[in-house]
């Protein structure tokens, strides 16, 4: 079974991520399943940028954890990744840029002084040692480049060119996909790139072979979808019914209003880009009031910002969706790395009681039907909706299904009958809680959307006391209501009744699911339970699931356990953590590893050991 | 607007809810002058939003026959731009204070103003926070003492008829809570503009500035050969606060938000099918 992490590594700004989306789309197109990850600097030029893309002839549940093939244009490319090479692994190097360390060492040195323009840095230092075994490739890729094609940047398609030729992707689909690419600026272009795509392919036949790794064609003959969780999640969102968005630029989530700028319009929606993010929530619950479906995107900073304005939402009862694309905080943090860190902010941030529903997205395909389920859930509840992703989540990309959007039946709020329009209270204590919402527009539906504590016609009622515990326990009642939808929005991977359960959520679904199956196979007794809606959180599930094991680890990209914190509150019962905090996802490795710790802690008899890990 | 024909009476407008302000405060004028122009223009209730802040001017939505939003401190705009993106068809009248307009939501003012949707915006303007009892406002002079300025204030208050037609705003006015015939002309005027209108109204606090006073002596009503299609005149009439003019500064005629919106739509639809499952086709 084809199996391998292919990873590009180089200066950013200089095509490194297009590199490797160009090698996604081929290696999508070839027939392969696909799980891609990012990272990349905060500068728009220069830093380290990297794209990692996992191809395999079956499901893809995580980015993977060794690299079979690096494509490393620079030093420090090298110096970061060359550690992560698997033993028999295959090295790609631009050797006018840089000779890796135990090249030069082999050739005495000669080499390291003779290569790379000067000034550039060519190993030493605290340079992990190579794995014996990793086969390394240097191609001239800097001066086939200039010298051959002509143009200094088709080294990134000449370095394409080498990896496809040396792992056998098809050479028909690379073509293709570079005449599709630049077929829209003409035909020189087109040619320059595919003689920059032959050149690299025919430098294959220059190197002594000696890896074995080879791709073919894939299995997959159906057609797929190949996009990341932001693409899916916009997508959704048009398909949920979300005709208008308002927006401010914030990394990781600018490139869903992006989106949505251009393809909304198609069909008769609009973006609007505001002055900050309060007013992007601002103008959000004002359509919303209006009738029209309505979202924002953001990340911490930004969500930060929306705080007020989610508690006016909760109290006027307007339908929203709000997006949070988590990125490392807290202030302006990394703002191109990963966390979970928003938990809290999402349940809990705002004055007052004020009840919203919080889910966290799973995988790219999950990113499409969460959100029309977000959609559903505030529209049917008339309350925000906060939608956790991250940028681990919503810049990778992955092959998935065509999305089938009667899967969701979509919901629309309740509008008041024309008999509920003769004397129209807005805020009626129903048996539901939920009062038929007017819209402008219609007779006799007048009303104020307050956020002053209000009685039922929506009168201000700031002084009445008994008032606000009835108006507090109707918005409560809602959010309650969404309870057993939590439920059967659970996830069970592995056992159902463990020896140890795995909790985790959003983002890390995929990595959980892969590292539950290895230690299954490992004969380890070990299920994961992961929610798609975390507040409020499916306590029946999550009682059945915690019953009867010895130890469950709550597994979260963020420092304190932000989530192990809030199950703590529902139930007595020792959670064991699973942290991570660098900016990055799990690994399915990462906690495979924690399962076998546990695990002999749990058989040694000494769980309170593990408890305290 | 309704069918042509019955006389629409300004009382028609007036909701159940009785106002919350003082006895005598300015914010009685305005309200009064907006029951006028919206019976004059036969605005039909239920195609109105009155989109409002937090201040004591927060409350005029609860007072006018029609939909209304009673938002947060400071964020009438951004709401009211929601609202008419959302169905153009609707008229939109924001009202604020100068603290809501000036102060908290300052940020968002040139943006509507440069935007130039068909709203229109009335701040209430009485150079305090009468809601908080009293304290000094963007719009308070130098060496106005009250709770937080025990020692008198030091800030330069603003302008902000220069400030707004600096912005780009498109039509731009000022009025007073005590002239209501001529203020219900100006509003009237606003309502009719096809942008973003701003009208700024000395509305006083009787409670804690009262300059029903010192303000009526100073009033001058903005000059008859003024040119109202100059801002660069408007402007230097802004800069004339020996007087405080009544009247319209400037009048712009400038595409508005909405059409541009319809624009973007149409260029967008021009170029593709608008069919959910010709954008799904950009991903295989």
């Amino acid at each position: 079974m084809v199996d391998y992490v292919f990873r590009v590594g180089g200066e950013g700004g200089e095509g490194v991520i297009s590199t490797g989306e160009m090698l996604t789309l081929d290696l999508a197109r070839s027939g392969f399943e696909i799980y891609t990850f990012r990272t990349y600097p905060a500068e728009i030029k220069g830093g380290h940028a990297n794209y990692q893309i996992r191809a395999s002839g079956q499901l893809l549940l995580s980015q993977g954890d060794a690299v079979d093939v690096l494509l490393a244009f620079n030093q420090e490319a090298y110096d970061k990744h060359a550690k992560d090479i698997r033993p028999g692994g295959v090295l790609v190097y631009d050797s006018d840029s840089y000779i890796p360390p135990p090249v030069a060492a082999a050739n005495g040195g000669a080499a390291a002084q003779a290569a790379g323009p000067s000034g550039q840095r060519t190993g030493g230092g605290n340079i992990p040692a190579l794995v014996n075994s990793t086969v390394l490739y240097g191609v001239p890729l800097t001066s086939l480049a200039t010298e051959q094609v002509g143009v200094k940047l088709t080294k990134n398609i000449i370095a394409l060119g080498f990896v496809a030729e040396l792992c056998d992707i098809p050479r028909e689909t690379f073509e293709a996909l570079l005449r599709e690419k630049f077929g829209r600026k003409g035909e020189t272009v087109v040619q320059k790139n595919l003689q920059a795509l032959h050149i690299g392919m025919d430098y294959v036949k220059q190197v002594a072979r000696k890896d074995s790794i080879k791709l073919g064609a894939g299995p997959r003959k159906t057609k797929e979808l190949i996009l990341s969780g932001n693409e899916a999640l916009a997508l959704g969102a048009i398909a949920a019914g979300c005709r208008f968005y308002a927006g401010y630029p914030i990394t990781p989530a600018t490139d869903i209003m992006e989106f949505l700028a251009k393809e909304l319009p198609k069909i008769g929606g609009f973006v609007v880009q505001t002055e900050d993010e309060i007013a992007a929530l601002g103008a959000v619950l004002g359509a919303s009031f209006t009738g029209k479906k309505a979202m924002t995107a953001t990340s911490g900073p930004g969500f930060s910002l929306m705080t007020e304005m989610m508690g006016l939402a909760v109290a006027a009862e307007i339908p929203a969706v709000v997006v949070d694309v988590q990125r490392v905080g807290p202030s302006t943090g990394m703002p191109t790395k990963t966390e979970q860190g928003d938990f809290y902010l999402a349940c809990y941030g705002g004055h007052g009681n004020c009840p919203r529903v919080v889910m966290a997205l799973t995988s790219v395909e999950d990113c499409f039907y969460g959100i029309m389920r977000a959609f559903n859930l505030a529209e049917q509840f008339q309350m925000p909706v906060v939608v956790l992703s991250d940028q681990y989540l919503g810049h990778r990309k992955a092959t998935v299904p065509v999305f089938e959007i009667a899967k969701v039946p979509v919901v629309n709020r309740r509008t008041p009958t024309a008999q509920e329009l003769v004397g129209y209270k807005r805020y009626r204590f129903t048996p539901d809680s939920i009062s038929p919402m007017a819209m402008p527009g219609m007779e006799g539906g007048g009303y104020i959307a307050e956020g002053l504590e209000h009685d039922e016609g929506g009168y201000p009622a700031a002084s009445n006391h008994e008032m606000h515990l009835r108006s507090t326990k109707k918005r409560y009642a809602k959010w309650a209501a969404v309870e057993p939808v939590a439920n059967e929005l659970v996830r069970i991977y592995g056992e159902p009744h463990p020896e140890i359960g795995i909790i985790g959520w959003g983002s890390s679904e995929g990595v959980i699911r892969e590292a539950v199956q290895l230690a299954q196979a490992k004969g380890y007794s070990v299920g994961a339970l992961h929610p798609k809606i975390l507040y409020p959180a499916p306590l029946a599930k999550l009682k059945e699931f915690i019953d009867g094991t010895k130890a469950v680890i709550v597994a979260e990209v963020n420092y304190t356990g932000q989530f192990a914190t809030a199950l703590r509150k529902r139930f007595a019962y020792d959670f064991i953590q699973l942290n991570k905090c660098v900016g990055l996802p799990f690994t399915p490795k990462e906690i495979v590893d924690k399962i076998e710790e546990v695990a002999a802690h749990v058989r040694s008899g000494h769980r309170d050991l593990a408890a305290k890990l | 607007m309704s069918e042509a024909g019955t006389e629409i009476l300004p009382q028609s407008y007036k909701t159940d809810e009785h106002p919350i302000w003082c006895p005598g405060c300015g914010d009685f004028g305005v309200l009064a002058s907006l029951y006028n122009s919206l019976a004059g223009l036969r605005i039909d209730p239920k195609n109105l939003v009155v989109v409002s802040g937090i201040g004591c001017s927060g409350r005029t939505p609860g007072f006018v026959k029609s939909y209304g939003f009673h938002s947060v401190h400071g964020r009438v705009l951004p709401v009211a731009l929601g609202v008419k993106l959302a169905n153009p068809s609707l008229t939109v009248i924001g009202v604020g204070g100068d603290g809501d307009g000036f102060a908290i939501g300052g940020g968002h003012l040139p943006h509507a103003a440069r935007r130039n949707p068909d709203i229109t915006y009335i701040v209430m303007d009485n150079a305090t926070y009468g809601l908080t009892k009293g304290q000094y406002s963007p719009t308070s002079p130098v060496g106005f003492q009250a709770g937080s300025t025990p020692y008198g204030n030091i800030e330069q208050p603003l302008n902000p008829l220069a400030m707004v037609i600096a912005y780009g705003a498109t039509f731009v006015g000022q009025g007073y809570s005590g002239k209501p015939k001529e203020l219900t002309d100006l509003i009237t005027q606003a309502m009719e503009h096809k942008g973003f209108s701003f009208v700024d109204v000395i509305s006083p606090c009787i409670t804690f500035y009262n300059t029903y006073k010192v303000i009526p002596p100073r009033l001058a009503e903005v000059p008859k050969d003024h040119d109202t299609a100059s801002r660069a005149k408007a402007f230097e009439l802004a800069l004339q606060t020996d007087h405080l003019r009544l009247g319209l500064y400037y009048r712009e005629s400038r595409p508005t938000f909405e059409q541009g919106v319809a624009e973007v739509i149409k260029k967008a639809q021009a170029s593709s099918p608008p069919k959910l499952e010709s954008i799904f086709a950009e991903f295989s």
